[in-house]
């Protein structure tokens, strides 16, 4: 059982976990995104978060198959939230099921960290100071590196 | 002539000041002559040499031919998490 899904209102990790549970499975990974209050040392109010949704949804998609077909792992659920996130707000969530623990684990890692390369869904910082920008990781990535 | 709709987001919507433009294409047309005729527009001077393009909701290479019908998309630098 695989589900992805751009929704817009609030994660509930608790049913993530319900979903991905069954007897056959002795581990759950589950992680969770949330709204940090400071990026680049900025401050920060709250994100804007958009996709484009159809084809957000088709790569979630493929990205679950590829960790199936990696790691074996075919208890699987991720939900993103789009629209206006306050701090502490969850805006990912991704649940993966296995008999054991370092496949659920593995799994989790990679379909985060997939998203973050590839998924469309973008976000807009609202800063304490007023100013709002768009979050862009390859220009972050140059500068760190610079 | 035939024309093919551009998806824009994000940080592109803003520089291009809307949603979506129309481009004219031919036969053989490329996800790179796509790029080409969109450069001229007002405000995409500003995008990046080489941005992503999506094909029908997938990453698309810039050899790739499109047609009228296609759903294409430029998607700017990806954010989620």
């Amino acid at each position: 059982m695989k589900r992805a899904s751009i929704i817009s209102r609030e994660i509930d990790p608790a049913s993530l976990l319900n979903e991905v549970s069954s007897p056959q499975y002795g581990a759950i990974s589950l992680f969770v995104g949330t709204v940090r209050d400071v990026n680049e040392g900025r401050g920060v109010s709250a994100i804007e978060y958009s996709a484009y949704q159809s084809m957000a949804t088709a790569e979630l998609e493929r990205i679950l198959d590829e960790a199936d077909a990696r790691f074996g792992v075919s208890a699987l659920v991720v939900e993103h939230r789009i629209g206006l996130l306050g701090l502490g707000d969850i805006s990912v969530a991704i649940a993966a099921a296995h008999p054991h623990r370092a496949p659920a684990l593995d799994c989790t890692r990679y379909v985060i960290e997939e998203i973050k390369k590839r998924v469309p869904i973008w976000k807009k910082e609202h800063y304490a100071d007023g100013t709002r920008e768009w979050v862009d990781p390859t220009r972050a990535a140059e500068a760190s590196t610079a | 002539m035939s024309t093919v709709t551009v998806q824009l987001f994000a940080s592109y919507a803003e520089l291009l000041g809307a949603p979506t433009v129309e481009l004219p294409i031919t036969p053989g047309t490329t996800v790179q002559d796509l790029l080409i005729r969109l450069r001229s527009l007002p405000g995409a001077s500003s995008l990046p040499v080489t941005p992503r393009v999506a094909v029908n909701r997938s990453f698309a290479n810039p050899d790739q031919l499109v047609a009228p019908s296609d759903e294409v998309a430029l998607i700017p630098p990806v954010a989620g998490g």
